[in-house]
């Protein structure tokens, strides 16, 4: 009698449709909004060209050992972070515990960023775009007055969207229209997410490749704008004296740690579904190249664009000197251009010198313009959002741009989500016959929930927070742990034959020397070196305040002391799992070694389980 | 007789002079950009815009007013420069060599400021009244806003896209659950026909079993 089917070999475990939806899934995890908004502004503020040198150093021995690392961890122990890491060692489960928490906080805030991108996205259909005019006043004698002294694209960033408190201790209220495409936003997540890798596998082909399409299309536009290539140059020109800064190769480190999303737990859940014969260092070496080679192609058009709004700036700088000079002296129109300009101006400052003070000129500089570096939102909401209008046929750049945006953001969010959900699908929170879709609504739900504090007057000062202190030091510590882990408690030679077994091919003496000695000892000088910068300064946050006298400039505020105690406690609650979990499982330890019927558990291996 | 036509003459010059000029009491400097405004189509300011002009600021005090008294004669021209800008003033025929106050002036003008404007192909920014402000129209705002329109599609195919996947879901976990226990059924009835250790299939199917041993002894018996 042979009716029963044959049970596969497998454990019923989902798995990836092809390679390829593997791979472009931890490729959009890797690329995401800070390869837009950080990298150029890195590049620009340090030494332009140069900066590449300490970029790439630190992506050779510091960026693909550890992406190599914790992709193999995963396809060998076919486990998301916490039970990899419980299947380690009891005592190190308290890694896994560290980088779900990261996860879980770091979903909740960047969600929230997209919610910003989102808000743009639907009021990019309009026409004229609603942030290239001011609102009037109330008597429509002029305009609103934050938005005359400001610019126009400033007040519906501060005002019209975040309607942004002047103080972080002034909640405010929540904003409607924010909590609308909140919704929105973890609505399309749980969509994405529904079934887990399934449905996010099928999405990833549009989220991870869409970007790349927009990008090329920017880079051919932004290339034919009057004034690109001056930003370019400016971009790429090298200046080797930077180097001398030990500041630029922390950025650099930090730069490539944070960009290929490492110790978030994502990469592990994703490189758990994989078969387990499967060539994890190729992965890895692909991976982290087109993360970097991502961001250098993302640069191009970021600084085409900026060279055109500086260079626009300027010739409206100088247009509007111009104006004044002819109203003044009432000399004909067209007299004075833009090329005669600075010899009008000696010859009049030598005929009538107080009249041109009395018109009190600005000095225009295109250097000066080309000089103001921003980065994150500012350089994508503000800066960017500026040079659009500037575009002819702007709707459309706006309404690209933005589906850009929330791509790059979506993908990562993937990764996110994924880090957060494998662990709890393993760790039985709901029954085996409750659907996958039930446990991902739960963690979107409550994840929305949470995140309505964000969408308050106050919610970007504290999305702020988050992202310096909950999404920086654990991270750096949980990886440290992770390479120490693997490499002394599992065992450098038990792991080499593992990624041996699965690759197929012995493991050169690169990976051997940067997991046993550099990558640890890089990790900890970065970590060292980042968290004496961040004490070194002040605990300060700027603030957009309509009353400050500086302003449009934005004020400079000290937290007040209960928000520095949260921010250490984002910083140290997944940094203290380790010890504590370590601690737990010592005494369980302690008191089972008591029990004469205790067995210790058998010693876990790759092949092992799989043969 | 000449004379004292001559005298008139210069008196009224003089008195023209006097009330024409710049920051002259009731006087509004006007600057015109017309390059800037039509680019290649600029036409050149000379005695015949001027002439237009002097007319538009007659209608405006017609208008204004309601009463046909002021003509272009009363509006006075001067200081014109290369820019194109001058200084204006309208004077009241009815009282001698006065000027009409400034503020019903710059009522007029405010009334008809689009008249103005579109007589000369210009706008607010390019034919520039200095003293007196222009209120701006305020930006169309349609009855519900695009975004909420946009938004409301999005969430739309959202909500469609969740309830199919959801739906899809339920589906296959049932036709799953119907599967594993049509399966279960079916090997229930194969366990329950089993007796006596032999399964009753064998022996339905087969229409009987020869026994060997008789069968070998067929041989003992001689064919007839």
């Amino acid at each position: 009698l042979s009716a029963t089917p044959e049970i596969p070999k497998e454990d019923g475990r989902p798995k990836w449709d092809n390679k390829f939806q593997y791979i472009l899934s931890c490729i959009g995890f890797a690329v995401g909004l800070g390869n837009v908004w950080r990298f150029p502004y890195l590049c620009q503020i340090h030494g332009g060209g140069a900066f590449l040198i300490p970029y790439f150093i630190a992506l050779l021995f510091e960026g693909i050992p550890l992406l190599h690392l914790e992709l193999a961890l995963g396809q060998c122990l076919r486990k998301g972070s916490i039970g990899a890491w419980n299947t380690i060692s009891p005592y190190m489960g308290g890694v896994g515990v560290g980088s779900w928490m990261v996860s879980i906080l770091v979903s909740l805030y960047y969600n929230t960023v997209l919610t910003w991108v989102m808000w743009y996205f639907i009021n990019s259909f309009q026409e004229p775009l609603p942030w290239s005019v001011c609102p009037l006043n109330e008597n429509r004698t002029g305009f609103n007055e934050e938005c005359y002294e400001s610019t126009s694209v400033n007040y519906f960033w501060y005002r019209k969207t975040l309607n942004i408190t002047p103080d972080i201790a002034e909640s405010g209220t929540l904003q409607w229209w924010l909590i609308l495409c909140l919704a929105t936003c973890w609505a399309i997540v749980y969509l994405c997410t529904i079934r887990g890798i399934e449905t996010t596998g099928k999405a990833i082909y549009v989220t991870a490749i869409f970007p790349y399409l927009v990008l090329t299309i920017f880079l051919i536009q932004g290339l034919t704008l009057p004034g690109a290539t001056d930003g370019l140059i400016y971009l790429f020109t090298p200046n080797l004296n930077t180097l001398k800064n030990p500041r630029v190769w922390l950025d650099a480190a930090t730069q490539i740690f944070f960009s290929l999303s490492l110790a978030f737990g994502g990469l592990i859940a994703f490189a758990s579904y994989n078969p387990t014969k499967n060539d994890c260092e190729k992965d890895a070496v692909t991976v982290a190249l087109v993360n970097s080679m991502t961001s250098l192609y993302a640069s191009i058009p970021v600084f085409s664009v900026l060279g055109f709004k500086a260079t626009t700036a300027y010739w409206d700088c100088l247009d509007r000197n111009i104006i004044s000079i002819i109203n003044e002296f009432d000399l004909p129109e067209e007299s004075i251009m833009r090329q005669n300009y600075t010899s009008w101006i000696s010859f009049l400052n030598s005929s009538y010198p107080e009249k041109i003070a009395g018109l009190k000129l600005k000095s225009c500089d295109l250097q000066e313009f080309l000089d103001q570096s921003v980065s994150g939102t500012g350089l994508a909401f503000i800066v960017f959002t500026q040079a659009i209008i500037l575009m002819p046929g702007s709707q459309a750049w706006a309404i690209l741009f933005f589906i850009m945006l929330f791509s790059l953001g979506l993908s990562s969010m993937f990764g996110n989500i994924e880090g957060v959900f494998t662990p709890l699908l393993e760790l039985r929170i709901i029954p085996k016959s409750a659907p996958k879709e039930l446990l991902s609504g739960i963690i979107c739900l409550i994840s929305f929930l949470i995140a309505l504090c964000f969408t308050l007057g106050s919610g970007s000062y504290w999305i702020d927070i988050f992202d310096r202190y909950a999404a920086s030091v654990p991270l750096l510590v949980v990886a440290f742990f992770e390479v120490i882990g693997v490499v002394y408690i599992y065992k450098i030679k038990r792991f080499s034959k593992d990624v041996e077994w699965m690759t197929g091919r012995k493991l050169s003496l690169y990976w051997q020397i940067t997991w046993r000695f550099i990558s640890p000892l890089l990790l900890l000088i970065v970590f060292m070196a980042f968290v004496t910068l961040q004490m070194q300064k002040s605990p300060s946050y700027t603030a957009w305040n309509p009353k400050y006298e500086g302003f449009p400039m934005k004020e400079e505020k000290v937290y007040p002391p209960w928000v520095q105690a949260i921010c250490v406690l984002l910083a140290a609650l997944p940094c203290v799992c380790i010890p504590l979990v370590a601690l737990f499982h010592l005494v369980k330890q302690k008191r089972r070694s008591k029990d004469p019927s205790f067995v210790p558990p058998e010693v876990f291996s790759c092949q092992g389980a799989n043969s | 007789m000449l004379r004292a036509l001559l005298f008139m003459l210069s008196v009224v010059a003089i008195a023209h002079a006097e009330l024409c000029k710049p920051d002259a009491q009731n006087a509004f400097k006007v600057r015109i950009s017309i390059k800037r405004a039509l680019g290649d189509n600029a036409y050149a300011w000379d005695a015949n815009e001027e002439y237009l002009f002097k007319a538009m600021v007659a209608f405006a005090m017609r208008r204004y007013s309601s009463k046909s008294t002021t003509q272009i004669s009363n509006v006075l021209l001067c200081n014109v420069t290369d820019r194109v800008s001058f200084w204006f003033v309208v004077t009241d025929s009815s009282k001698n060599v006065t000027t009409v106050p400034g503020s019903e002036v710059e009522a007029a003008i405010r009334m008809n400021r689009n008249r103005i404007n579109s007589a000369f192909l210009l706008s607010d920014k390019t034919l520039q009244f200095l003293k007196i402000t222009s209120t701006l129209s305020p930006p169309v705002e349609p009855s519900t806003p695009v975004w909420l329109i946009v938004f409301g599609v999005v969430l739309c195919l959202i909500v469609a896209g969740i309830v199919f996947l959801i739906v899809s879901g339920i589906q296959k976990h049932k036709k799953k659950n119907k599967e594993s226990t049509e399966r279960e059924n079916l090997e229930e009835k194969v366990e329950v026909t089993l007796e006596n250790g032999i399964p009753c299939e064998a022996l339905d199917l087969k229409a009987g079993h020869i026994n060997g041993v008789f069968a070998a002894d067929d041989e003992r018996f001689t064919p007839l």
